[in-house]
């Protein structure tokens, strides 16, 4: 697989399937695992993390569940390259900075990725559609026993798996799930439920992870202890926060349909008319106003755009996608007005 | 809309500050943006506030933890509060006495309660103490509940004397 073959492929997490699809856009697991040792990548020379990449990309190799899957080094690819795998959530900002050593390995659903020399030896991630913490643990619980049977990791007893920051001890195990909550923003209730999850000891993020900023009603929820429970437990924990959540946002949909539905109306279609008619669109307006059309749809208020396409124009709408798209460099302004032919082309598709 | 800070290239990057509680909207060009983010993780990066957390622990052989280095990767715990980041594996051995109150303050707990590493070769002696020592103390606490205080005894005998070895290593 090449990267350019990404771009004509719906990753499995934007499909806007699975469980609660209509508020959960996907669940995801990541694993932080060490060598034994081996210095964490931040201590480590580059010799030892040249050492690391091999290893690890040896014992991917042996893996059946990885079979259809491609590693990416870091220092091969160009910055729209890197930075077209961060739009799709298949590596973090972090790792495409300073690339030396660093690779990624993204199979072919784009379900499972793994990061090589990031904060940690490795950081394996599953992403599923919805809401599915269940399963995302169940697929990649076996891919890290396999890892596990080929790779020596760096484990104790008492504190679990070791990890460069003493913030992932443990389990390792962070689950996130991607929420869109539009309804509790706009009846302004937002806070008290973000308030709320921080005081639970989750975190809440934007789209793209830490320390970025939660736009277009999408937040980020995550478990922020990873050592003294088990992982069942911990995934238990979110659920059942995510839960109250996903109840908290279905109410707040209802009540603005019974008490504003023609406000709602109103700004659902102003939206898509804005979209389906702009010359020039920045990313952010570009995500609110999806936003709106996205819950439009949820309610059964716009009929004729499916929720894949809004999803995907989610991603291909974002910088590096645009490039790729277009397949040269764009500045910012040359993006907006790209940008906001292929949404006319993408909506306006759909409605003859 | 132009940058709010060098007030000539467009602004394409947003960016919602919160100081004291109050929110300032920043609308900045890439280059305003790159400078300012590399000032905000100057000014305030998560290796400064493990930093902090770990400066918690009693100042007591303050000088241990500045000699002391991990004989597999050379870090001194004085390295790990300047970059919040441990060395590798070893560091958790060599550092244990001041990173289990640390963890415990990060996650609560300190004895890990998910799945296990599959190969158990390289596990460390005074880790499996540290394990035994807790299902001692459940253990005991069990018996307490029963009522069977002839065992509760001796399980209390028996961790005094895990302990007191620990505190001697």
């Amino acid at each position: 697989m090449q990267i350019n073959d990404l771009l004509n492929h719906t990753s499995e997490w934007l499909k806007g399937t699975g469980p609660n699809s209509d508020i959960v856009i996907s669940s995801r697991i990541r694993l932080a695992r060490n060598l034994n040792k081996y210095p964490f990548p931040h201590w480590a020379s580059k010799m030892q993390l040249e050492e690391i990449l091999v290893k690890t990309s040896e014992a991917m190799a042996k893996i059946d569940m990885l079979k259809s899957s491609t590693l990416f080094r870091l220092a091969d690819l160009d910055a729209i390259d890197k930075q077209f795998l961060v739009e799709r959530h298949l590596m973090s900002i972090e790792h495409s900075q300073k690339t030396e050593h660093k690779a990624v390995l993204v199979d072919d659903e784009e379900i499972i990725a793994l990061m090589i020399n990031e904060e940690d030896h490795l950081r394996i991630q599953l992403m599923q559609s919805g809401f599915n913490l269940f399963e995302a643990w169940d697929i990649i619980n076996r891919l890290d026993d396999a890892l596990a049977g080929l790779l020596d990791y760096a484990y104790l007893d008492d504190f679990g798996y070791l990890t460069a920051c003493p913030t992932n001890t443990g389990t390792g195990m962070r689950g996130s799930v991607m929420l869109h909550l539009p309804a509790l923003v706009m009846s302004r209730q937002i806070e008290r439920v973000l308030a709320a999850i921080a005081k639970l000891s989750f975190t809440t993020r934007g789209l793209y992870g830490e320390g970025t900023q939660a736009s277009g009603n999408f937040f980020q929820i995550s478990n922020q202890v990873s050592l003294g429970h088990g992982e069942d437990e911990i995934i238990e924990n979110i659920n059942g926060l995510i839960r109250q959540i996903i109840e908290q946002e279905s109410q707040a949909r209802q009540i603005l349909l019974s008490k504003n539905k023609e406000i709602l109306e109103d700004r659902i279609n102003r939206s898509l008319g804005i979209l389906r008619s702009a010359r020039i669109i920045t990313s952010q307006e570009t995500i609110e106003l999806l936003s709106m059309v996205r819950l439009g749809s949820d309610l059964g208020m716009i009929k004729d755009i499916d929720r894949r396409t809004i999803n995907e124009l989610f991603i291909i709408t974002q910088p590096a996608h645009l490039q790729k798209l277009e397949n040269k460099k764009l500045t910012s302004d040359e993006r907006d007005l790209k940008r906001a032919q292929l949404i006319r082309k993408k909506l306006n598709l759909m409605s003859t | 809309m132009l940058c709010d800070i060098c007030k000539k290239n467009p602004a394409t990057v947003h960016l919602t500050e919160i100081i004291d509680e109050q929110m300032n909207e920043l609308h900045l060009c890439e280059d305003c943006a790159r400078h300012k983010s590399a000032a905000m993780e100057q000014q305030f990066g998560l290796s400064d506030l493990l930093a902090g957390m770990a400066d918690f622990e009693k100042p007591e052989k303050d000088e241990e933890k500045v000699i002391v280095k991990c004989p597999n990767c050379n870090l001194s715990y004085a390295d790990f509060k300047k970059i919040g980041r441990l060395g590798c594996g070893g560091c958790y051995v060599v550092f244990r006495k001041y990173l289990a109150p640390l963890l415990k303050r990060i996650h609560g707990s300190n004895q890990h309660a998910g799945k296990a590493a599959l190969k158990e070769k390289n596990i460390s002696r005074p880790a499996r103490k540290m394990a035994d020592l807790g299902d001692l103390k459940a253990e005991l606490q069990k018996a307490i509940q029963n009522e069977n205080f002839e065992e509760a005894a001796r399980l209390r005998d028996q961790i005094k004397k895990i302990s007191l070895e620990q505190d001697n290593a």
